[in-house]
């Protein structure tokens, strides 16, 4: 990618940016009452004085016309003034960087887990197509990506701390001992579905043309395999590892829940429940900004990794 | 349609997995006869009974048999999945259609939130849209179809633009064809078997992700026997009565299985490009 490129691609990202924040900002609009008592009252009973409420609404600036409203609230969150959480009694942007760690690790843990299994078991299920090995790990992939992850993580949680007592039955805490179980889960799910698409982009190399004139011209199965298919498959896997990388910040919510990880997904469900909206928004637009890095990161990588880019760039 | 017939009459594993999924619908549609007990009749006195030959499948805190209520589930949750998936169809084909065919300012607007809607995780904005506006079937519906049209809309507008340039548009074209006129003749029916296979593809991951929305309070409420639902309320009794979250997630399981086996061999039967 040259230079012009990657400003044409950060150019994208902030309007992309822009868009999902003008979503995340009309979210709250869809609540139904009044989100400014819900906001102050959380879920609990209580009763709130109009002047708190009219106070809290100027706070946000919610008495002014549609379009004002967004544009301060945008003023705002690009100071890193997200709000406060009447939920967690505390600014949104300290309670989002608490549990900013816990789902990175969380994402960081079940990707090792994902690619330690998956590439060995997808380059050898190519290579070895057809083989009773290669209809096994099909049909248990295939089961994997079938299995809801909660239902999965509920199931480990039974057998593995209930049956076993292997580990603790209620987490939330960040430990290695109440990592163990989402992270399997997470993994499990992951490496059902990545390993099918190693297993698809090799076995896709492995049918070029530039194969089959190695074979002719004698070259070793596996010098073809590792010097020549390998590397013209990194390419795709990379960027199926970057999506999957960024769902597992986004999609791991419903896992997080079941073992009470306190990060961003367990954070987000309990501020919906609570009605702390500001948290609910700076979460979305969190998650929305570390997935499009992400995949601006990968796209970047390309640049090293592809000799033909290189070239094009300059 | 021809090809569906004779993929029935040739096609092993799509005949084979289009009776499975016949066989599930038929299971919802007879939930009422062939269900033991009711679904919604709490009986306290049996409350937590394990699974045993008069309850095959246990029965909850409030003593309501746990098969019924899955074997209703099947038409609850098929129901909705069916419609979910009709209604991203309709709206994301829809919009591809328009904006593949008209261009222009259409185009733009539509495909830039397409844009936006894509670059994200969705399930994250279904997760907030739903919950906000308040847990209830029909706004998980609206969360779902609202983080997932984009998928639809890109490729049948990625279609239409190809088509677009052939012989028998222009000629249509030139023949003073009106637009809805080309886009009913000659568009739409050139597209739908790949929409269709795409759509069919889907049910799978969407009964997950309507079960996974249920599963966390957002989607259908009690009492009603929805497979997502019953898991969560099954998860605060897992140290006690294990069986009240086995038995719908296998049912999910068993159901999504089912849909993604035959959303492959729908596969193999509608898309002739398929070498393999």
């Amino acid at each position: 990618m040259s230079r012009k490129q990657i400003l044409y691609r950060l150019l994208q990202m902030v309007l992309v940016l822009l868009g999902i924040s003008f979503i995340t900002f009309c979210l709250v609009m869809l609540a139904p009452g009044d989100p400014v008592r819900q906001m102050i009252a959380g879920n609990e009973d209580i009763i709130v004085s109009q002047v708190e409420i009219d106070a809290l609404r100027h706070e946000l600036g919610l008495d002014q016309p549609f379009l004002f409203q967004y544009t301060s609230w945008l003023g705002r969150v690009l100071h890193g003034n997200f709000g406060f959480s009447f939920m967690m009694k505390k600014p949104v942007l300290d309670a989002l960087l608490e549990t900013l760690p816990a789902t990175i690790i969380l994402a960081v843990a079940s990707s090792v887990f994902m690619l330690v299994f998956s590439i060995p078991l997808g380059i050898y299920t190519a290579v070895k197509q057809n083989t009773w090995f290669d209809y096994l790990i099909r049909g248990l992939t295939f089961a994997g990506v079938s299995v809801p992850n909660f239902w999965m993580g509920l199931v480990l949680l039974w057998i593995f701390a209930l049956k076993l007592g292997l580990f603790p039955i209620v987490g939330g805490s960040i430990s290695i001992e109440n990592l163990i179980l989402p992270m399997l889960t997470l993994g499990i799910v992951m490496t059902s579905k990545y390993t099918r698409q190693v297993r698809a982009t090799v076995l896709e190399e492995l049918n070029q043309d530039y194969v089959v004139g190695a074979r002719a011209r004698g070259m070793n199965e596996s010098y073809i395999l590792w010097k020549e298919v390998l590397p013209n498959a990194l390419l795709p896997l990379i960027t199926l590892f970057g999506l999957a990388f960024g769902s597992l910040l986004g999609g791991a919510a419903v896992v997080e829940i079941v073992f009470s990880w306190p990060g961003l997904g367990y954070t987000v469900v309990q501020a919906i429940i609570y009605r702390d909206f500001q948290t609910v928004q700076a979460i979305v637009l969190w998650i929305a900004l570390m997935y499009m890095v992400i995949n601006l990161v990968v796209d970047l990588s390309y640049n090293h990794l592809d000799p033909r880019l290189r070239k094009a760039g300059r | 349609m021809e090809n569906l017939i004779n993929g029935f009459k040739h096609n092993k594993a799509f005949r084979f997995t289009t009776c499975l999924v016949l066989l599930l619908i038929l299971i919802a549609i007879a939930a009422p006869v062939i269900s033991p007990y009711d679904p919604l009749e709490a009986v306290m006195r049996n409350a937590n009974m394990e699974p045993s030959l008069q309850h095959l499948c246990g029965t909850d805190k409030l003593g309501r048999d746990v098969l019924s209520r899955i074997l209703y589930g099947a038409s609850y949750s098929l129901t909705s999945v069916l419609l979910l998936v009709a209604i991203i169809f309709v709206v994301g084909t829809t919009l591809g259609v328009l904006a593949g065919y008209y261009g222009g300012l259409i185009d733009t607007v539509i495909m830039r939130i397409a844009d936006m809607m894509i670059s994200f995780p969705g399930i994250i904005l279904a997760i907030a849209i739903a919950g906000v506006m308040g847990g209830s079937l029909v706004n998980a519906m609206i969360a779902l179809t609202v983080v997932t049209w984009t998928k639809y809309a890109r490729l049948a507008r990625s279609m239409v633009l190809k088509i677009k340039r052939r012989d028998f548009v222009e000629a249509a074209i030139v023949n003073g064809g009106t637009s809805p006129h080309i886009l009913w003749t000659h568009i739409v029916p050139n597209i739908l078997p790949l929409m269709v296979i795409t759509a069919a593809a889907d049910i799978g991951a969407m009964m997950m992700e309507l079960a996974g929305l249920s599963f966390l309070g957002f989607g259908s409420q009690p009492p009603a026997p929805e497979w997502g639902l019953m898991l969560s309320e099954g998860r605060q009794q897992i140290q006690t009565a294990p069986w009240l979250m086995i038995f719908p997630g296998l049912a999910i399981f068993i159901t999504v299985v089912i849909f993604n086996l035959w959303g492959d061999a729908l596969r193999d039967v509608l898309d002739p490009r398929q070498d393999n």
